[in-house]
């Protein structure tokens, strides 16, 4: 036990190394003129320090103080494209829409590095390689939409999608228009059981908690022949994720994952009956880091167990979004062998937002 | 000894919080912990007092995809056998020791916990309980009273065969269940509203219970006790849960009880399959020579206003004169000032406390406001707000209108609180607008015919009777039988 002990000791210790030269390398390059985006060159000139001199590591990044979402919103977007990008071909991926102007990120590979990541994760027993991928969520200008059809890609098939349209599904619930949203969720469903029906090879999908209890209402996903299942939504709790293993789609691989456009993708620690269903995420550090902080002072972070707001940090060179406080809230999770580093538990809306924020189908 | 016996448990329990009682989901009677919970405060403390498993909106759906079994396991008792369990229901609710908590514990709940439950996160008196419980068990025991006045005497054995064909008086009756289940979105004012939901076990629908947050204890135990009487578990649903599973709960029963007012029914106004039991508004309507003889029906204007806490929607909220408005004002509000606030253990306490605090504060603030329109003027005096024995309280409070169209007029709050309201006979019933209860207190035959014909008044009373004196066997904000039954045409031919 101790030598086990001893040896994630060592993978913490080497992963909080590997973290702070990554900072390192992500503050010059966004701070460089050569290769940094104009939107941080310019912060850079208001600040009275060089970060590529005074920020060593992760806990030095406190000096930049938080990353505002409302930078996102609005303005000319090609201020967040890094000089040495700008011949690439950007994308703009957008947030969900339910708080307001949604908030713009701009990609170049990021989301293709993140899913090659994510693909790393998956069992090839239920996520075949080969086999094709029904993607049952968000479409439009989200991230996720393109994100899905490339992990399909990565692992060798082709990615089924379907029309979806989150934004429409958030202003049905805000107006209490149950008749039309239990609609709308039955010509999202039909579209993908259409393709399940049709393509024999479908053996791996993508969807988020509501819409896979309305898929299966309809049909039973393992006799269609799914063998794997990757979802992800804030609805995802301890209690949802046991119901979609005990009832279900019992007999199916269920792989919770929480991301969204900013951060990337964490994935989800292995199934241990020990952990009672809770669903503990671990971000791809060194791409991303998930802090959990005192709501009310986000320079302290809360203790093992404890709760706390979400505060993520993005560490690409494509984008670099330091300790932006999310509206999400969990549990600390302590570091694993796995994954040698914090990790949150539970994540859910802050409890404060709980009841003003709509959250759909998405 | 034995009763002493189990006050010390029950001090112990309270005082010791680790031992937290958990409430469990009934899944078609099948005890379900979920990983989700609400804890609930004990009221006067603070401290967690329960669990409340919480159901997600999949399990719910998925468990009603199943109902049309659960409700051949209901109609396999005869009605006479169901009419037997109501009766036995009525003695084990009231008398036995029922299963609470998870099953593993082997927890169980006295009666008299029972009420110290229900007042402790609810803050309904515990005499009040106590009553409440009797007219629970009442509409239990007269169960076949009761459906005898909802169906207006047919004969139930019809629905024994499995399909509701009979005859009435020479005439061939056929009936069909709209539903395989009904629904009920409850609220967590007193437990008595739960006797509306009762008649659907005889009536062989299985019940979809989704409790009001701080009252699960009174369905709970309702299920327990037909439980424990013989009654198929599978027509029992308990699921506590969030705004979207009680949507869910609505939008695919084939009918439902919604309780609420504001947003939380605004969406389904006007669906059929959900019957709506909104605010009450409550009155009484009396005409001018009676108003001259008011003080002989003072006594009844405030039991009216102020039993059961003022909590019910059967609690009158207006009293509507068109004479001696201001005296009459002033009367009530010298009489109800009397009802003091006193801790919820008192065999005399009247009062309900607050829950919420905060909710408290807000609806006296309202009042507050409202008062600053001109035509409405504060009969009771003194703080409005009271603190004892860390419970808030409302103390009852009288409003004199002068002005039928003033904001505070024809206005409710979950406590004893009324306006006085003076306006000329001959606009009387129509100002009066949407109606719960009321009672007419008049010999002009004019008036009568009015209050007799109006559609906006449900329950109706001429003649000296409190509003929340109603007879069981009536129909109340719809007919429930109505509600879950259809009668059809129906020929049959020879082959």
């Amino acid at each position: 036990m101790d030598i086990l002990n001893r040896e994630l000791s060592q993978n913490i210790a080497q992963a909080q190394a590997t973290l702070d030269a990554h900072v390192r390398d992500i503050v010059d390059w966004h701070f460089s003129p050569e290769t940094g985006c104009p939107f941080w060159l310019e912060f850079a000139e208001n600040l009275d320090f060089d970060p590529r001199k005074e920020i060593g590591g992760y806990a030095d990044l406190k000096r930049l103080g938080h990353f505002q979402d409302e930078w996102l919103r609005g303005g000319p977007v090609r201020r967040w494209v890094p000089k040495a990008y700008a011949n690439e071909p950007i994308y703009v991926f957008e947030t969900g829409g339910s708080t307001g102007i949604p908030k713009c990120r701009i990609n170049v590979r990021d989301f293709q590095r993140d899913y090659e990541l994510f693909s790393q994760t998956l069992s090839d027993e239920s996520f075949p390689p080969g086999s094709d991928f029904l993607m049952l969520g968000p479409t439009g200008p989200r991230r996720l939409r393109l994100a899905v059809e490339y992990l399909a890609q990565h692992r060798g098939g082709i990615c089924f999608c379907v029309d979806m349209d989150p934004r429409w599904v958030n202003r049905l619930v805000r107006y209490g228009k149950h008749q039309d949203l239990d609609d709308y969720k039955n010509h999202v469903v039909a579209q993908g059981l259409n393709v399940l029906r049709a393509h024999e090879n479908v053996q791996c999908l993508f969807t988020t908690p509501k819409l896979l209890e309305a898929l299966c209402e309809k049909i039973s996903l393992k006799r269609v022949g799914i063998k794997g299942i990757f979802c992800g939504g804030t609805e995802m709790d301890a209690q949802f994720h046991r119901f979609a293993r005990e009832e279900l789609v019992p007999g199916i691989d269920f792989v919770p994952t929480y991301g969204n456009t900013l951060m990337g993708l964490a994935a989800c620690k292995p199934f241990d009956l020990a952990d009672n269903y809770a669903v503990i995420y671990y971000p791809p550090q060194p791409r991303a880091v998930a802090e959990l902080v005192n709501p009310e002072n986000p320079d302290e972070p809360v203790d093992y167990g404890e709760t706390g707001r979400v505060m993520l940090t993005t560490l690409t060179k494509e984008f670099f979004m330091p300790r932006f406080l999310e509206r999400d809230e969990a549990e600390r999770a302590k570091p694993i062998s796995r994954y040698p580093w914090d990790g949150v538990e539970n994540v859910r809306l802050l409890t404060e937002l709980q009841e003003s924020v709509v959250v759909g189908i998405y | 000894m034995t009763e002493h016996r189990e006050i010390a448990r029950n001090r112990t329990l309270w005082a010791n919080t680790k031992i937290m009682i958990h409430i469990p989901l009934l899944r078609a009677g099948r005890s379900y912990k979920s990983l989700k919970n609400v804890r609930l405060s004990h009221i006067k403390t603070g401290e967690p007092f329960a669990e409340v498993s919480q159901a997600n909106r999949g399990l719910i759906a998925k468990d009603l995809g199943e109902m049309a079994r659960y409700q051949k396991a209901l109609g396999n008792h005869s009605f006479e056998e169901l009419i037997s369990m109501c009766k036995e229901a009525a003695r084990l609710f009231t008398t036995a020791e029922l299963p609470l908590g998870e099953p593993i514990d082997g927890e169980t709940q006295s009666p008299g916990a029972y009420i110290r439950h229900v007042s402790g996160t609810t803050g309904l008196p515990e005499s009040l309980c106590s009553q409440n419980m009797r007219k629970i068990q009442t509409v239990l025991e007269e169960m076949d009273m009761v459906l005898d006045g909802l169906t207006r005497g047919l004969d139930m054995r019809i629905f024994d065969a499995g399909w509701g064909w009979g005859t009435q008086e020479g005439r061939t009756l056929v009936y069909v269940c709209e539903t395989d289940a009904l629904g009920a979105v409850l609220p967590s004012n007193s437990p008595g509203v739960h006797t509306l939901w009762l008649p659907a076990i005889p009536l062989k629908v299985p019940l979809v219970l989704k409790p009001g947050r701080e009252e699960p204890w009174t369905p709970y135990r309702i299920a327990q006790a037909f439980i424990a009487a013989g009654c198929a578990p599978e027509a029992f649903s308990f699921y506590p849960t969030d705004y979207v599973g009680a949507n869910d709960i609505l939008y695919r029963c084939g009918r439902s009880l919604l309780f609420g007012s504001g947003s939380t029914i605004a969406s389904w106004v006007n669906t059929p399959s959900v019957e709506i039991h909104g605010p009450g508004r409550s009155k009484i309507a009396m005409d001018g020579a009676q108003c001259a003889r008011w003080e002989e029906y003072l006594e009844l204007i405030v039991e009216s206003v102020a039993k059961n806490g003022g909590r019910s929607c059967i609690n009158a909220s207006g009293v509507w004169v068109t004479s001696h408005g201001a005296e009459i004002a002033a009367a009530v509000a010298a009489r109800l000032s009397s009802i003091e606030p006193k801790p919820l253990e008192h065999p005399d306490a009247q009062l309900a406390a607050w829950a919420n605090p905060k909710a408290a504060q807000a609806i006296s603030a309202a009042i507050d406001r409202a008062l600053k329109t001109p035509g409405a003027m504060e009969m009771t005096t003194g703080d409005r707000i009271v603190v004892l024995d860390g419970c808030t309280f409302l103390r009852p409070t009288v409003i004199w209108c002068e002005d039928a169209e003033h904001p505070l007029a024809n206005t409710e709050f979950p406590f004893p609180f009324v306006s006085v309201v003076e306006v000329p006979k001959a606009s009387l019933v129509k100002s009066m607008g949407q109606t719960l209860v009321a009672t007419a207190i008049t010999d002009d035959v004019t008036l009568i015919s009015e209050v007799l014909a109006t559609p906006l008044i449900d329950r109706l009373n001429i003649g000296a009777i409190p509003t929340n004196q109603i007879s069981w066997d009536s129909p109340h904000e719809g007919n429930l039988f109505e509600h879950l039954y259809k009668q059809r045409a129906f020929q049959y031919g020879n082959l």
